[in-house]
Parts: structure tokens; C-alpha cells; sequence
């Protein structure tokens, strides 16, 4: 069966490779000094969306970011590797969104496109970890929802199956669709990007790129239909204004600090209750909890 | 993240050559399908920019993929199940990496779903692979094969075979058999023509053939009955999917372990005839082994940089008499010369390249059209320099990986000789080159009538008028020098009237030609870019010194002087 398949998908700042400039002096994220990545987990859930299309001929990939202009280029890379098309959603009344404003803003993005079988997103980005996203979107559109998936099974008869990895062990689990699902960092990696479509899609843009440069390829982007990446703005969806960027945001951060992990003496407790109980004493006693 | 092409600057500086212009401007007739295929180039900084890219994807896959695979692959290798060879798990990914990507039918026209590359960036990216794993280089780039196809088989096997060889079908050239290895002209396996279905059929023996168990097959087999020369032979097409090949067994080899090297059973295999019959050996696997041979160039330059690389980095991490090894003349002295007989390595390997671009593609466009009388001249000087600089660039760039990967296992002192390290590896990766696709010995058969014919020195005399920096004039005028040494010592050696004696000094003066126009070559470098001044300047040294020995033997020799081998080899009988 041909699916309509939705890949959400982040620009992050590569926070796995992280010089000594990587943290302002403020304890917050230098963006400058961090390379800006495609959310590893994202490109895990890309992957499943391209085998499903790889094994559902007629199926269509879109992939949706929010975030600035240059978040375009997660667009291109997901181009490069097979999706079908993509949409940047990008406005100043999305900066300072949390969790909770993000998945609002996507989610009212994500009825721009009609009838979707199948959202698939990372579990979570390496800037923030919080998880949040993928289940709040599922939330707002009504929608069910898989999380920490590792493999998708198989889609039929609109039933989807999927291998999904709990702390314990793993989980096959059944739903109808539409579903969303998360996918974790143990699923198969990403496709390499493909030659023949790098050269296909290398000048794709969106009309705030070409814009913005002196490119010479605005003509060719212009009579190429697969060369205009989407481009939304808070106008091109029906929302709320509160509830986006910080006003819609009630995540406030208190204090950032840099933690400095040291390794000490190990202890080994049992699972006796007086050990349990001595452990939550020294843990509460030394602030750790509490 | 790691990137092999970023990290090797000296690609780009290579593809960014004055004569890609022309080039491109060639192979893309001036751009002419930029409206019939989504992925063709506009122009020529449109294709530049591609080449590019697909670089920097191909060394992404090299430096997470293929790099890491190596150390597993080289101690997995392949197997034979059923008569069939399952690869190493490692090369298997290695593979898969590179077909997802589209790195296959990288040169072939884009009818055939091909990227219609020319020659250089094809080449670049099989350097960037032997980097990591030479043996790899052997599955991935048999793709090569479909070049003989191209060029010589009917239009319906082209439609048929080239589209599969784009979507990542591997290949492999099945010529050697136990009695016919350098002298392919005794190749028996033999090839039947059935009236009743018009296909050929296929039995014997194969030895020593590298992926034999690829998808398409190019055989080389004996179909005129009752010949024994290399008149009789014809080439033909094997598919896979039609049975009749089994692998008797895989090789144990010294090196590049991951690539199958079989020996393949042939029982009633149907083929059909590639060309025309008769032509087998004396065109078709002529021109098959030219491009091979290009590509163990790329091999060994590839292997030169995983040298330098390992040994570079052993050579400042290695701490002995309180400082890093590297501070040490004698440590330093090597790893310049490694450097600089890498870089004159990868010059000769690009000129030759360019060079074969240029004829080939003139040969594609007469096929379209009749050429012009200047563009019959422009293909015809190609093609000689092309045949002129192929086994001067395979038989010296395969010494030098030797060469180098010997003095970086030396740089690794005891723990180089111990499995812990690449070093190890890549030595015996190395020793290959010199041997397969034809002997070092067997290059300088194919060069030295280019010694005799002056080939050699008209292209120094031409790389003498090239503009060169100032600084590097005094170089130039050492390379004039060296030149007339060549001259004289060639002159001298013809003198005897005996081609006994020409045998057994060509390999002194193909080595004094090639290093010549290495030296030329890297002059032309280091002009164009100062990364190239020192081992410029290193390698005019060696030359020097090279050419001095090479000189004075042929000074004193003479036609007498071979019986001393000869009586030497009798007396120990």
C-alpha cells in the first residue's frame, strides 16, 4: 500500500563534539562554535520512513523542520537520501519555544498537509533530550503514538507493527494507523546520501535562500518545480499566537550550570531495606536528592 | 566528522587541473543533456562542483565505513559456500555503502543510468578507497569492466548489462588460467557456439581471478578451434544468472585478503560474444588491461597515502631518547622521500589520466560523429601519451607503495612487524601492485619502445617549456640536465644494434624516464600550488641520484656484461 509518510526532523549543533568553546561563559550552548548537524535520531527515523517507501511503492516521504533559514540544509540531506519533498517552517515568533510550544507549532504545520498514515520522528534531539516532542505532537493531533522504536516491521491493511526497545528487553507492538512513532538511536543507521540525487537536489532552496544570496541558479531553481523547498511562516499556519515561541513556553530555566562528572570510590549496596534506607539518608543529607 | 577528501587536499588541487576544462567541456558535449536529466550539470563550474561533492560523499563513506571495516576484513575474508564466494561481513557493508550512494557506472553515460564521469574524479574516488582498503578497491572497482563493454559490445548487451552495473552489479575479467598468466596468448578454456540457440558455451578452468564470482563476467576463451596463439582467442559475456561457473576454492593470499581471488570451474557456462570473435586478446583485453592497469595506479598512490599517513602519525606519537621520533634525521629523512614519491606518484597518476579522458572520449564522440582532422590529431597524441604513460606510471608507482610501505613499517621499528598496527597490513596490501595486471617487468616491456622511440623525451623536452615559478628554475635547469644524461645513456645502449641488451637495460631507462617526468610533473605542481615545493624538491634530489647510478652502470655496460648473469645462474646449477 502507498503511504503518506511525515518525518520530523532537527538542526541541532553537534553536541557530541564539543571543544573547550562549546559552552558560553554564561553556561549556555555556543551555537557559532558548534557544527550544525542533522539530529542523529532524526536521521534513524528518515531511514525507517525509506525502507517503508523503499517497500510500499507510491509511498511519499515529506520531511518538516522548524527552525532557521539554514535548517534548509536538513531539508537538502533528507533530499539526497530519498524523501520526496520538505517544508522549513521558520519565523521569529518560534524563537524560545520549549517542548510544548515546538510540538504546537508543528503540529498545527502538520495539518497544512492533509492526511498523513504515518509520522516518524528521533526520539529525542542532542541539544535538549527532553523526549518531549515526538509525544506531544501525537498528543495534539489525536493521534497514537509508538515510542522508542527500533524497527518498523511492516505496514499493512493501515496495521502497524513495530520492534520497540524497552529497558528491559523489546516489545512488538501493533496499532492502527495513523500513528506516531519515535525512533531510537539503536535502529539502522541512515542511508548514505546518493550521488545522482546530491546533483538532482543540490540547488534546492527555499525563496528566503535564494533571496539571500547572489546565487546564479535562482532561474534554474525557479523552473524546477523539485527545487523549491517549502517555506512557512507563523501566516502560512492557523494557530494561536500565545501559545507559540516563549510566550507559549512555560518551561523556565532557573540555573545552568556546568556539571563536572567525577569519578569517586564505587559502593556496593544490597537490596536489603536498611542498605535502601541508609542510601536515601546519605543522598538526601548531601543535597544529591531532596 | 572525519572526511578522507577533506583531509587530502591534494585531490582537489588534481582535479582542479588547467585541462579539466576542455575535459569536461568534452565528455558533457558541451552540456548538452543539462535538460534531459535532472542530475546532468549546466556548466562547467556546475560539473567541477559535482565531481566535488560526490568526493566528499565518497571519502564520508571511506572514513566511517570502509576504514574501520578494514582491520575485520582483512582477517575475515571471503568464503566459498556452494560454490559461490559470500564476502567478509565487512565488505559486504562496504558494498552496500557505496551502491546506496551511487558510486557504481560512476564513468558510464547517463542512458545506461551512469553518472558520466570522466575518468579523473572516477579515478580520484578508487585513490580515496585504497586509502582505506586496497583490497576493497578490487570489488568496487571492477566496475571498469563495463568500460569494455561500453566501448565494444552490440547496443542490445549495452541496454542489458550497463543499467546493472550502475544499480551496484559487481564484475570481474576472468583471463588468467594455471598455464596462460603473463603470456595470456596460451589461454585454452574453451568456448563452443551451439546453432541451435546461438549461444556460445564455456568450459575449462580459471585461476587467480579476482571477484570471480561477480555478477557479469568478462571471459577471455579460446572459440577457433585447433589455434594455439592469441588469434584464436574471443571475449565473451558471462551472466551470472545463468549458471554454469563454480569457484573451485579462494586463494590464501599475502594481502589484500578481503578480495576473492578464485578459481573458477566452467562447465557448459553460456556466454555470448562480446565484439567480434578473434579480437579477444589482441584489442578487447588491451584496452581492458589499460584501464586496469590506471587503476592499480590509483591503488598504489592510494596504499602511498595510508603509508605516510600511519607512518607520520607513529612517527610524532612515538616518543624513544625523550623526544618524538620524528625529530630524528633519520626518521624525518624517510618519511620526506615517502612524501615526495607520493606526491610525483599521484601527479603521473592524474596526467595519465587526463590523458586517457581525453583519447577515450574523442573515441566516444567518433562514434557520434566523423572528428574533424584536428580532433583526429588532438585523439591520436592522447592515445599515444596515454599508452606511453600507463606501465612508466604502473610499474613505478607500484614500486614506490612498496617502497613506502616498507620504509613505514621501518619507521614503526618491532611494533610495525607485530599485528597491532596498520603498517602491517598495508605492506602486505602493497606487494600485490607490482605483480597483478602485469609485472613491473612486464611495464617496462610495454615502455621501453617508447625509450627507443623518443616518446619519453619529446614529452620532457615539452614539460621543459612549461611555465615554472622562478624559485623552481634552478630545478628545471637540474631536470635539462638530467635529460641529456638520459639521452646519452639511451644512445648508448641502442648503439649495440642488439635487442638482447635494450631488454636488459630497459628497466634503467624506463626508471630514468618515468622519474624524469615525475620530477617535470611535480615542477608543474609546485608552481600551481607551494604545498608541492618540498617534495618537488626532495624528489628532483632522488632523481639525481637515481639517474647518476642508472648512468654509470650503462656507462660501463655492454652486450658482454649479460653473460656474467647468464654463466652465474649455470655455474650455481
Amino acid at each position: 500500500m502507498s503511504l503518506n509518510i511525515l518525518v520530523l526532523a532537527k538542526q541541532v549543533p553537534d553536541t557530541r563534539n564539543v571543544g573547550k568553546d562549546a559552552m558560553t561563559a554564561e553556561g549556555t550552548v555556543n551555537r557559532a562554535a558548534l557544527a550544525a548537524i542533522f539530529n542523529p535520531e532524526d536521521l534513524n527515523a528518515l531511514e525507517q520512513a525509506l525502507r517503508l517507501k523503499d517497500q510500499n511503492p507510491g509511498t511519499t516521504v515529506t520531511v518538516l523542520t522548524m527552525g532557521p533559514f539554514r535548517a534548509a540544509e536538513i531539508i537538502r540531506e533528507s533530499l539526497y537520501r530519498g524523501a520526496d519533498k520538505g517544508f522549513v517552517l521558520s519565523d521569529r515568533a518560534f524563537a524560545g519555544s520549549d517542548t510544548l510550544a515546538t510540538s504546537y507549532a508543528l503540529s498545527c504545520a502538520i495539518r497544512n498537509l492533509g492526511n498523513i498514515d504515518l509520522i516518524i520522528c528521533g526520539r529525542q534531539a542532542i541539544d535538549g533530550d527532553t523526549a518531549q516532542v515526538g509525544p506531544q505532537v501525537a498528543e495534539k493531533l489525536g493521534m497514537n503514538q509508538i515510542t522508542y522504536a527500533e524497527e518498523i516491521q511492516s505496514v499493512k491493511n493501515d496495521i502497524i507493527r513495530v520492534k520497540r526497545r524497552v529497558e528491559k528487553g523489546i516489545e512488538i507492538l501493533e496499532g492502527p494507523l495513523p500513528m506516531l512513532v519515535t525512533v531510537n538511536g539503536t535502529a539502522a543507521p541512515c542511508r548514505p546520501r546518493n550521488a545522482k540525487l546530491l546533483m538532482k537536489y543540490k540547488y534546492a532552496r527555499i525563496p528566503n535562500e535564494l533571496q539571500a544570496s547572489n546565487e546564479d541558479y535562482t532561474t534554474l531553481c525557479n523552473s524546477r518545480d523539485f527545487l523549491q523547498i517549502g517555506e512557512w511562516s507563523v501566516n502560512d499556519i492557523v494557530c494561536d499566537n500565545s501559545e507559540l515561541g516563549l510566550s507559549g513556553s512555560p518551561t523556565k530555566v532557573k540555573k545552568i550550570e556546568n556539571v563536572v562528572f567525577q569519578a569517586k570510590e564505587s559502593k556496593t549496596f544490597t537490596a536489603s531495606d536498611n542498605d535502601i534506607e541508609s542510601l536515601i539518608q546519605e543522598l538526601i543529607s548531601n543535597h544529591t536528592i531532596g | 566528522m572525519a572526511n578522507l577528501y577533506k583531509e587530502t587536499p591534494e585531490l582537489k588541487f588534481h582535479l582542479n587541473h588547467p585541462m579539466m576544462k576542455h575535459l569536461v567541456e568534452l565528455k558533457e558535449r558541451n552540456f548538452a543533456e543539462k535538460d534531459s536529466f535532472d542530475y546532468a550539470p549546466q556548466n562547467f563550474e556546475d560539473a567541477m562542483d559535482s565531481y566535488d561533492k560526490i568526493l566528499e560523499l565518497t571519502g564520508e563513506i571511506c572514513s566511517d565505513i570502509i576504514a574501520p571495516n578494514a582491520e575485520d576484513v582483512d582477517h575475515d575474508g571471503p568464503q566459498v559456500v556452494n560454490g559461490h564466494v559470500v564476502y567478509a561481513p565487512g565488505t559486504a557493508k562496504n558494498l552496500e555503502a557505496l551502491v546506496d550512494a551511487g558510486l557504481m557506472g560512476i564513468t558510464l553515460p547517463r542512458k545506461y543510468n551512469g553518472l558520466n564521469f570522466p575518468i579523473v574524479p572516477y579515478v580520484m574516488c578508487a585513490d580515496l578507497v585504497s586509502t582505506c582498503d586496497a583490497g576493497f578497491t578490487n570489488i568496487w572497482g571492477l566496475q571498469d569492466c563495463a568500460e569494455t563493454i561500453h566501448e565494444f559490445a552490440s547496443e542490445d548487451q549495452k541496454a542489458r548489462f550497463l543499467p546493472r552495473v550502475s544499480a551496484g552489479e559487481t564484475m570481474a575479467m576472468d583471463l588468467t588460467e594455471p598455464d596462460a598468466g603473463s603470456d595470456l596468448q596460451a589461454v585454452m578454456l574453451k568456448a563452443t557456439y551451439n546453432e541451435s540457440d546461438g549461444y556460445w558455451y564455456l568450459n575449462g578452468v580459471k585461476r587467480f581471478i579476482t571477484n570471480g564470482d561477480g555478477d557479469i563476467a568478462l571471459v577471455l576463451a579460446r572459440s577457433e578451434e585447433g589455434t594455439h596463439d592469441g588469434r584464436g582467442l574471443s571475449m565473451f559475456i558471462y551472466d551470472k544468472k545463468n549458471g554454469g561457473v563454480t569457484v573451485r576454492r579462494i586463494e590464501n593470499k599475502m594481502g589484500i585478503k578481503g578480495s576473492p581471488t578464485c578459481e573458477l570451474v566452467f562447465k557448459n557456462a553460456r556466454a555470448e560474444l562480446c565484439g567480434d570473435r578473434k579480437l579477444g586478446l589482441i584489442k578487447y583485453v588491451m584496452s581492458l588491461m589499460n584501464g586496469a592497469r590506471l587503476g592499480i595506479v590509483a591503488q598504489s598512490v592510494g596504499l602511498s597515502q595510508a603509508a605516510y599517513n600511519e607512518a607520520k602519525t607513529y612517527a610524532k606519537d612515538r616518543c624513544q631518547f625523550g623526544k618524538a621520533i620524528i625529530e630524528f634525521p633519520a626518521v624525518y629523512q624517510m618519511l620526506g622521500l615517502i612524501k615526495a614519491k607520493l606526491d610525483a606518484s599521484r601527479s603521473i597518476l592524474y596526467e595519465t589520466a587526463r590523458f586517457v579522458d581525453l583519447y577515450k572520449t574523442w573515441g566516444q564522440i567518433s562514434e557520434e560523429r566523423k572528428l574533424e582532422p584536428a580532433e583526429r590529431d588532438e585523439m591520436k597524441k592522447y592515445q599515444k601519451l596515454a599508452d606511453a604513460c600507463t606501465p612508466v606510471a604502473k610499474g613505478i608507482t607500484s614500486e614506490f607503495c612498496n617502497q613506502n610501505a616498507y620504509d613505514c613499517v621501518q619507521i614503526h621499528g618491532g611494533s610495525g612487524f607485530m599485528k597491532d598496527y596498520a603498517c602491517e597490513r598495508i605492506y602486505r596490501d602493497a606487494r600485490i601492485t607490482s605483480i597483478y595486471e602485469g609485472t613491473t617487468q612486464l611495464q617496462v616491456v610495454a615502455a621501453i619502445r617508447h625509450v627507443t622511440t623518443g616518446t619519453y623525451l619529446n614529452m620532457m623536452r615539452q614539460y621543459e617549456n612549461e611555465e615554472v615559478a622562478p624559485e623552481l628554475e634552478d630545478l628545471r635547469e637540474t631536470l635539462k640536465g638530467l635529460t641529456d644524461t638520459y639521452e646519452s645513456s639511451v644512445a648508448e645502449v641502442l648503439a649495440f644494434k642488439n635487442n638482447d641488451y635494450i631488454d636488459f637495460q630497459a628497466r634503467r631507462l624506463v626508471e630514468m624516464a618515468g622519474y624524469i617526468i615525475m620530477s617535470h610533473l611535480l615542477l608543474i605542481d609546485a608552481t600551481r600550488d607551494k604545498q608541492f615545493r618540498l617534495s618537488a624538491e626532495i624528489f628532483v634530489q632522488f632523481t639525481e641520484g637515481e639517474i647518476a647510478k642508472h648512468a654509470g652502470i650503462i656507462a660501463a655496460g655492454k652486450p658482454e656484461e649479460m653473460t656474467k648473469y647468464t654463466k652465474c645462474m649455470l655455474s650455481n646449477a
